[in-house]
């Protein structure tokens, strides 16, 4: 699988991380080289074979709906890089 | 140094013994630990965070406990962290940039139960950042040296606590383990580690890497201290909707002498090409010994699905990886970077907040998921999964235990691998299996090559951790490898 430049561009657009000039090529390279050695699945035959999620068979854990105490808000805000009035402060997202 | 010389270097359950007879206070054992990271962590860099006040008001806290007969097997016990839980109030960082200043505001579950047994906590230990890794190299601060040759790696990722409990810098520790990452570096460092069943611990409070394969476990330097910290650990919790609501024996009282009519399979897939002779032979020493001791043992057993675990764990964990990684947008907490847009600040957080090898991670899980690639490499991954538990369950029907190599190599050079990923992703191809089939295991020291340890591992069906406990414990009596320490 030879990846191209604009691969690795529209993935790190698609997980928005920038990376520099310098990592994409060396990712491309790599995950070239990485997704080659994966094209062995691909000989296995798995007609009739459900996907695996989680290794031990669980499904619909439901709990009773309690009321609980929740983290006091100062505790949750106390991390954020830029607050205000109780709130998390995030930049524009319409312009 | 003998084992047993100094109190640093004692095991929980000989600490246990002084501490319950008061021969010896928390505080003193405490001091002695302390003593030894200020000797022997300048070289060996197992540490993120060092937390000498609050162990030594840990250990006070201990011994009045002590002193009112309110003692466990971990009251008073000096132990290290991996930093990828979360612990209230003391920074928790997975050896990230991204999280180089946060700090929880609740701790972890398995926290909580060691400090409910009276845990001492020395400190965060070092791992390749958000536990990516198989070297302990990827940490964004420091890279950990093995306490056997310092100029080569501790394994990974929980590098930090294997190579703190090997230099008596804590009495033990606990790592986690999403493909290897407890059982490699206990093998690299002389050590018993085990990444429990899936399910078996809480992950409530363990940041996520890949929530289907991740399980916390303990790092001791033997097999009754494992099983300890196991008893103190395991079991149901609420706050984890994946942890298995099972009974949780006492661990202890599966640690027998003799191995009568236990069926061992001994699978030749794990014998790759390209495993080092030194590590060949000492499996088969190994093997020997269990034969001695009762076991019956099927050289020629066969897993032919083992050789596409690596592409499967490849697959899976960045998939996973991608999706809980998302999280660090540089809003609710972590590295933020300013932008003119949201996006631009968003993308320069995570392009400048992570290291390379999760951004390599991301990448590649972000495209096994993307339009056009997802049944051919996700689904298909999940799929393979399926054959290599049903492989497993097949198995463990004919075996009660199988054992391999922990790892085909001896600890490497550090530097040695980091500019090949596929090469570094090779030094987990004996451990990933456990982790896709969500099955326990165990790695022991089984002797030296070239004066570094090597381990085998002891692997189980689902909740089968006594049988793993039997073998590994009746293994370590017949020998005397826990007995090494290195040389600092």
């Amino acid at each position: 699988m030879k990846l191209s430049r604009e691969d690795v561009l529209h993935i790190s657009a698609l997980c928005r991380m920038a990376l520099s000039d310098e990592e994409v090529e060396r990712f491309r390279s790599q995950l070239s080289n990485i997704l080659d050695n994966f094209e062995i699945l691909q000989q296995v035959d798995t007609t009739n074979v459900p996907p695996t999620a989680y290794p031990i068979p669980l499904s619909n854990i439901s709990r009773e709906d309690e009321v609980a105490p929740s983290y006091p808000q100062s505790n949750i805000l106390s991390n954020a890089p830029r607050q205000e009035d109780g709130q998390f402060r995030v930049r524009a997202v319409l312009e | 140094m003998k084992s047993g010389d100094v109190l640093h270097d004692l095991t929980i359950a000989k600490a246990h013994a002084l501490l319950k007879k008061k021969e010896v206070s928390s505080v003193e054992l405490t001091k002695s630990v302390l003593e030894r990271i200020s000797q022997v962590e300048y070289k060996v860099h197992a540490f993120v965070t060092i937390t000498s006040d609050l162990a030594l008001r840990q250990a006070a806290e201990a011994d009045t406990r002590i002193k009112k007969g309110d003692i466990s097997p971990l009251t008073g016990i000096p132990a290290m962290i991996k930093d990828n839980m979360s612990t209230k109030g003391i920074r928790t960082t997975c050896s990230s940039h991204m999280l180089e200043n946060f700090v929880p505001a609740y701790n972890a579950t398995v926290v909580e139960h060691l400090n409910k047994a009276g845990m001492v906590m020395v400190g965060k230990g070092n791992m390749d950042e958000f536990a990516m890794g198989s070297s302990t190299e990827h940490s964004a601060f420091l890279a950990t040296g093995n306490p056997w040759d310092l100029e080569r790696v501790p394994g990974g990722s929980s590098g930090g606590p294997a190579a703190s409990v090997a230099a008596c810098e804590a009495i033990y520790a606990l790592g986690s383990d999403t493909g290897g990452s407890i059982r490699q570096p206990a093998s690299f460092c002389g050590i018993v580690g085990m990444k429990p069943t899936y399910g078996r611990v809480s992950r409530f409070g363990l940041v996520a890497f890949a929530s289907s394969l991740d399980q916390i476990g303990p790092m001791t330097k033997d097999v009754t201290d494992a099983a300890l910290v196991m008893n103190a650990i395991a079991g149901h919790d609420p706050k984890d909707s994946t942890s298995a609501d099972e009974p949780v024996p006492d661990y202890t009282k599966s640690l027998a002498l003799d191995l009568k009519g236990i069926k061992v399979g001994v699978p030749r897939e794990y014998f790759i090409s390209g495993m080092e002779d030194g590590i060949r032979n000492t499996i088969e020493t190994a093997i020997s010994k269990l034969e001695q001791l009762g076991a019956i043992v099927d050289r020629e057993a066969s897993l032919p699905c083992t050789k596409y675990a690596l592409p499967v764990y490849y697959i899976i964990a960045p998939s996973e990886a991608m999706a809980n990684l998302a999280r660090y947008d540089g809003v609710k907490y972590g590295y933020s970077s300013d932008g003119d847009s949201m996006w631009e600040a968003m993308e320069k957080t995570r392009g400048h907040g992570f290291g390379s090898e999760v951004k390599r991670r991301i990448i590649l899980g972000t495209y096994a998921l993307s339009a056009g690639y997802y049944d051919a490499y996700y689904v298909k991954a999940q799929k393979v999964r399926t054959l290599i538990r049903r492989e497993f369950d097949e198995a463990f029907k004919r075996y009660d235990a199988i054992i391999t190599p922990t790892s085909p190599t001896i600890p490497f050079k550090i530097g040695e691998k980091t500019d090949d990923p596929l090469k570094m992703y090779l030094s987990d191809i004996c451990t990933l299996p456990a982790n896709i089939a969500g099955i326990p295991g165990l790695s022991i020291p089984a002797g030296f090559c070239n004066g570094l340890p090597t381990g085998i591992q002891i692997l189980g069906k689902p909740f089968s951790e006594e049988m793993i406990f039997r073998i590994a414990h009746a293994y370590e009596q017949a020998t005397e490898w826990h007995k090494q320490r290195p040389k600092l």
